[in-house]
């Protein structure tokens, strides 16, 4: 699979027989990509398998709630005004990830507890709120960079480097473990935070534990990535096809399933109108918006 | 005694003395009084039928028994130890809950669901044990749902939900039992059936069980006491046939009754005169 990943592209690689260009095209551009790609995935999708069972909303999606773009707006901060420190972007997207986290959570919560529609309502309103001020951002960027940022925006893994992939790699396994030992509590939360609370479980602190893990999955992603929307979605909705609900299986299977995911969605959007590129933001979303509908009808 | 999976251990047994001990609770929302200066003692085993009309704070009472709805006065306790000083899990091991099931968005099984109720029982990660497994099916047997085991929660009807939720307090190790109007969605059989099943756990674990009800039948027939709320406090409280009396209901609820004898059970009757 990555080694089809990796020979598919603009360029064709055979793997066994590189010229020197090739080669460079394999190890500097190609490879890092891929490598990455699977690991936005990954944390995209468990960011949203959680989100969901903790919200029981299975509409949560990091980048409906707003989520992605409160890491993306993180991200342009630190990049605008912070230029110097490498590091402080990825810190800033989780910052700004978590504020939107907690902001749409506490919109979306009333006293008659949480519906779907008022935590997608919310969602909306922080993405367009939080989507108005990027754009205000962008046109106190010069030109040059503004064309990359538009682009960024919508999800895009060109920029790819070892130092992102290997970033990413460490939050996707670090929230995934940790997301996944949460896994049996989040069972309880799935069925009602009133039930959760009556059979045992601090909800406060699970509460905590996974806004702070989705919010650092996100950010990382997206200081990596940009907002590459609905894999949070659809993916953990698929899996749930295959094995049903239980979160012990479907947080860690969505964490290999969304990589899977996020790696061919980059192979198209890389190979479809080659050598020119989509973003990967896009072919996500042409998969995502429909499902979103369906499980919307659904409800 | 039909061996109860749940409530082998011995050692639990010699422990439950006094169980739980309510002081002059208050429960307030805003300014309000929801719940006021509440007192008694649950022993074992016996079956409290909590009544009273509508807005008489019998959920809140419950709630708050279980520290779910946080008392603004007075002090529970649970077999001499505080309950604001137990961890969720620690109450959740003494006191199970049957609610009004809310539905989930989620396909989550009936043993599934079941097996939600072991959570303060094991450890807080990883998977279910045989045993878990063996006791959720024992309780799912015993509530008549023994071919349901694989069907969504979302699938089965508002009774048959409503069984599964009893099911899945039974299958905790719990001997407090408190219930929230377990029989309103039920049919005739299934609301007997309902109390015969908290009955034989209370008299065969020496649990007890606190059940909120609208049935002043049931609750002559099935309770060991009766605990009449009006307006937060405790208007009456004592063997069914001293608190469901002419006076009393017609104090609390505003309506004419004619109490008499059941003929089968020789417990209090009680028809309304409309």
């Amino acid at each position: 699979m990555l080694g089809s990943a990796v020979s598919i592209g603009s360029e064709r690689l055979s793997l066994f027989e590189l010229t020197e260009p090739q080669r460079a095209i394999l190890y500097d551009i190609r490879a890092p990509r891929v490598l990455l790609a699977a690991c936005v995935g990954a944390c995209l999708a468990v960011a949203g398998a959680s989100l969901q069972a903790l919200l029981r909303n299975p509409l949560a999606e990091p980048y409906l709630l707003g989520v992605s773009n409160g890491a993306a707006l993180g991200t342009m901060l630190a990049f605008v005004f912070l230029e110097r420190f490498g590091f402080a972007r990825p810190l800033m997207a989780f910052a700004g990830a978590g504020i939107a986290t907690i902001v749409v959570y506490q919109m979306a919560r009333s006293r008659a507890g949480m519906n779907v529609e008022r935590l997608v309502l919310s969602g909306v309103i922080v993405t367009t709120f939080l989507s108005s001020i990027i754009v205000l951002l962008t046109s106190v960027l010069d030109a040059a960079r503004l064309r990359g940022f538009t682009f960024w925006l919508l999800g895009d893994l060109s920029q790819a480097t070892y130092d992102g992939f290997y970033l990413t790699l460490a939050a996707a396994t670090v929230g995934t473990i940790v997301l996944s030992s949460q896994a049996r509590a989040l069972n309880l939360m799935m069925i009602g935070e009133r039930d959760a609370l009556d059979f045992g479980v601090e909800i406060g602190r699970v509460r905590l534990i996974v806004f702070g893990f989705a919010s650092v999955l996100v950010g990382t992603a997206v200081a990596a990535s940009g907002s590459v929307g609905y894999v949070g979605l659809i993916v953990p909705h698929l899996v749930r096809l295959a094995v049903g609900s239980d979160n012990r299986l479907v947080v860690p299977m969505s964490a290999v399933s969304g990589a899977i995911f996020v790696v061919l969605a980059d192979m198209i959007a890389r190979t479809a109108i080659a050598p020119r590129e989509l973003p990967v933001g896009a072919i996500t979303a042409l998969v995502g918006a429909p499902v979103f509908i369906y499980l919307l009808r659904r409800n | 005694m039909r061996g109860h999976a749940a409530c082998r251990s011995y050692f639990r047994l010699l422990s439950q003395k006094g169980m739980l001990k309510v002081h002059n609770i208050s429960v307030k929302y805003g300014t309000r009084n929801v719940v006021s200066d509440v007192s008694f003692e649950l022993g074992t085993p016996t079956i409290v039928a909590l009544i009273g009309p509508n807005g008489a704070g019998k959920t809140t009472l419950i709630r708050s028994l279980n520290g779910t709805v946080p008392i603004s006065q007075g002090g529970i306790e649970l077999d001499g130890k505080k309950l604001n000083e137990l961890s969720r899990r620690e109450i959740a091991r003494n006191i199970a809950v049957v609610a009004q099931e809310n539905e989930t968005k989620f396909p989550v099984t009936v043993l599934e669901y079941v097996l939600s109720g072991r959570f303060a029982n094991g450890s807080a990660f990883g998977w279910e044990t045989e045993t878990d497994i063996a006791i959720a099916r024992k309780a799912l047997d015993e509530c008549d749902l023994g071919e349901f085991y694989n069907r969504l929660m979302n699938e089965l009807s508002g009774g048959e939900r409503q069984r599964v939720v009893l099911a899945r307090a039974i299958a905790t190790d719990a001997r407090i039992l408190l219930l929230d109007e377990p029989t309103a969605n039920l049919d005739l059989a299934h609301q007997a059936q309902m109390f015969r099943l908290v009955r034989e756990r209370c008299r065969g674990c020496d649990a007890s069980a606190i059940v909120i009800t609208h049935d002043l039948n049931l609750a002559a027939e099935f309770a060991d006491e009766v605990l009449l709320l009006k307006g937060g406090e405790v208007f009456a409280y004592g063997k069914p046939k001293d608190v469901l009396t002419e006076t009393n209901l017609n104090e609390v609820y505003n309506v004419q009754v004619l109490l008499d004898e059941n003929p089968t059970s020789g417990r209090v009757r009680v028809t309304m005169k409309y």
